[in-house]
């Protein structure tokens, strides 16, 4: 895949909202001086008086957002994912998740994807965080074309939204014309019968070029975009147990409590399959390349192809 | 609304709510209030003089907003929006039981009147603040009223929203801090000691008032002002109030934080508040 292009999710979403604030005036963004960084920077231009920057003040962002909600705004809040996750987690919940208010929580930077920042922005907690909050749900675009799509879903929906956008430029998987998107329903990529991958985000990708490599070897894989980790699509999740009952999960993040271990909770309340888990080993990240770090941490294409190799004995 | 009622028939209702206080924690066997009894008159010079809400349409888009932000001081807020007909007052000494829209602290989704949920300290004022950043944005002319305690200024948020308050001029926010110097470990002044309160929210760019809030007209002299002034800043009053006020036993004791009566006390206690109705 070296001649693909390649985006970072948070630039669809940066162009995606501007189109959202333009057809409703309620849509607000609210920034904590991290506008730039999270591309909110053409909505702050073209839409002036539904922008609010409040600065370095997460916690307060949130319960801002929640008071708006309450008086029928539809408030975008955009920071990086840890502190989106992690700075204002009691305040989503109390604020936003309890009331059920209509609050977006865009955030940026991602699982390992702030690669140069190191450990206190790359955030591997955050969908398990997240996820655990009641009445939240909780979406991961694979690439700039889903970020477009999934954002606007999102918007589009009411009720509170946790979305993790890349800070790195990913390869474009999706064609703009690609409206196959829905909230809770997993996009299956390619069919097939030996094995299940289940992917999400900036691993997709990866789950696909295994894929390529697996059909050379005669092992047939079937490859899921699970963009939407909470409300998870379990009949998506059924049907690869019935099919092919051997499932792998790949994921930039923690292997407590995210992708796979949503995947596992429907392999065991089924009481059937096999699964293995990919993902950061319950460890913090490092300053190094994006692609050095996904190495270090086994979230490769290699991992995947041989373990499907072995799954597939 | 601004209703035209007197300083007396204020300070009346007042002891109506109190009583509530007493009656509704003892039926509970916990609840609040220390806390509900020292900002009891703010909420009465809200609900009852100053506030436009209209109880037969609780989300009415131009009403007035209440931020009950020390969520546990909910008691005398229920007291008012029961007498004020939110609800069936009859309701009131649900408080605290399985299935009541009256829970331990508001939940805006099942009680009419609460216009957010709060309970964990600190949150309520951003959101305040994010209401009346939104009656700004669209030309509305509803104000916010948020009660905060003294203890809750602890609360790092608190003044983060106060930039907020200050940065968008937000002359629509009445911040009321019902400063009653205890807190749940004990005083204010031992456990974090805040200094000249009016001064910091001063500091922040609010327009700001001391006053007894416990006295009635001071409260609705104060509230009069802190609504007529369009000068883009944002207003706070603080409240020196007695925790407990009103009940002998209870008054300035931190014990009486978050207990609730015995039969015994409960009678002794609104036989106290039933001589304090003004003649």
């Amino acid at each position: 895949m070296a001649d693909v292009k390649k985006r970072a999710t948070r630039e669809g979403m940066g162009e995606e909202i501007v189109l959202l604030g333009e057809e409703n005036r309620n849509v607000v963004v609210i920034d904590a001086d991290l506008g730039s960084s999270c591309k909110t920077d053409a909505f702050k231009k073209a839409l002036p008086d539904q922008y609010y920057n409040l600065g370095i003040a997460e916690q307060n962002c949130a319960g801002v957002a929640a008071g708006m909600a309450t008086c029928g705004k539809i408030p975008v809040v955009v920071t990086y994912a840890a502190f989106g996750s992690m700075r204002m987690c009691e305040m989503v919940r109390q604020e936003i998740c309890y009331p059920k208010l209509n609050v977006k929580l865009i955030c940026s930077h991602g699982g390992l994807t702030p690669d140069g920042d190191g450990a206190s922005h790359q955030t591997v907690e955050d969908l398990a965080i997240m996820r655990s909050i009641p009445n939240m749900t909780v979406i991961v675009p694979a690439d700039y074309v889903a970020a477009k799509k999934l954002v606007r879903k999102a918007v589009e929906m009411d009720g509170p939204v946790y979305m993790r956008f890349t800070r790195n430029a990913v390869p474009i998987l999706y064609e703009e014309d690609d409206n196959d998107f829905e909230i809770g329903r997993a996009k299956k990529l390619a069919d097939g019968t030996d094995v299940s991958i289940i992917s999400i985000g900036d691993t997709v990708r990866l789950a696909l070029e295994a894929q390529e490599i697996l059909a050379a070897k005669g092992i047939s894989a079937e490859v899921l975009d699970m963009h939407t980790i909470k409300p998870m699509d379990e009949e998506a999740v059924k049907e690869s147990i019935r099919k092919t009952g051997k499932i792998i999960t790949i994921e930039d993040h923690s292997v407590i409590n995210g992708l796979g271990s949503a995947v596992a909770d429907i392999m065991a309340q089924e009481g059937k399959g096999i699964l293995r888990k990919i993902g950061v080993q319950d460890t913090f990240g490092e300053t190094a390349p994006y692609d050095r770090l996904m190495e270090k941490h086994g979230i490769t294409t290699e991992a995947l192809v041989q373990c499907a190799e072995e799954l597939a004995k | 609304m601004s209703e035209e009622r007197t300083i007396q028939e204020l300070q009346n209702i007042c002891v109506d709510l109190k009583k509530h206080v007493i009656e509704m924690t003892y039926h509970a066997q916990s609840g609040h209030p220390g806390g509900s009894l020292s900002v009891a008159d703010f909420v009465t010079a809200c609900y009852f003089k100053m506030m436009n809400v209209d109880p037969s349409n609780p989300k009415w888009e131009d009403r007035d907003r209440f931020v009950m932000s020390k969520g546990h001081s909910c008691p005398v807020q229920y007291a008012a929006l029961g007498e004020l007909g939110f609800f069936d007052a009859e309701l009131l000494n649900t408080l605290r039981k399985e299935g009541s829209i009256l829970q331990g602290h508001p939940d805006m989704k099942r009680c009419p009147g609460i216009d957010i949920s709060t309970g964990s300290l600190g949150q309520g004022l951003a959101c305040a603040v994010g209401m009346a950043m939104s009656a700004k944005a669209d030309g509305k002319d509803y104000r916010v009223f948020c009660v905060v305690g003294d203890g809750e200024c602890d609360e790092g948020e608190i003044w983060e929203a106060c930039n907020t308050a200050a940065k968008y001029g937000l002359d629509n926010l009445i911040v009321y801090v019902d400063s009653n110097g205890l807190q749940l470990d004990g005083p204010v002044a031992e456990i974090m000691p805040l200094g000249d309160i009016a001064g910091k929210f001063a500091a922040f760019g609010f327009e700001t008032w001391n006053i007894n809030g416990n006295d009635m007209a001071e409260v609705v002299d104060a509230l009069e002002q802190a609504t007529s002034a369009k000068d883009g800043k944002p207003k706070a009053i603080v409240g020196k109030t007695v925790k407990g006020n009103g009940v002998s036993f209870m008054e300035n004791q931190v014990g009486w934080h978050g207990k609730a009566p015995n039969e015994e006390q409960c009678r002794q206690a609104l036989a106290e508040l039933d001589a304090a109705y003004v003649k």
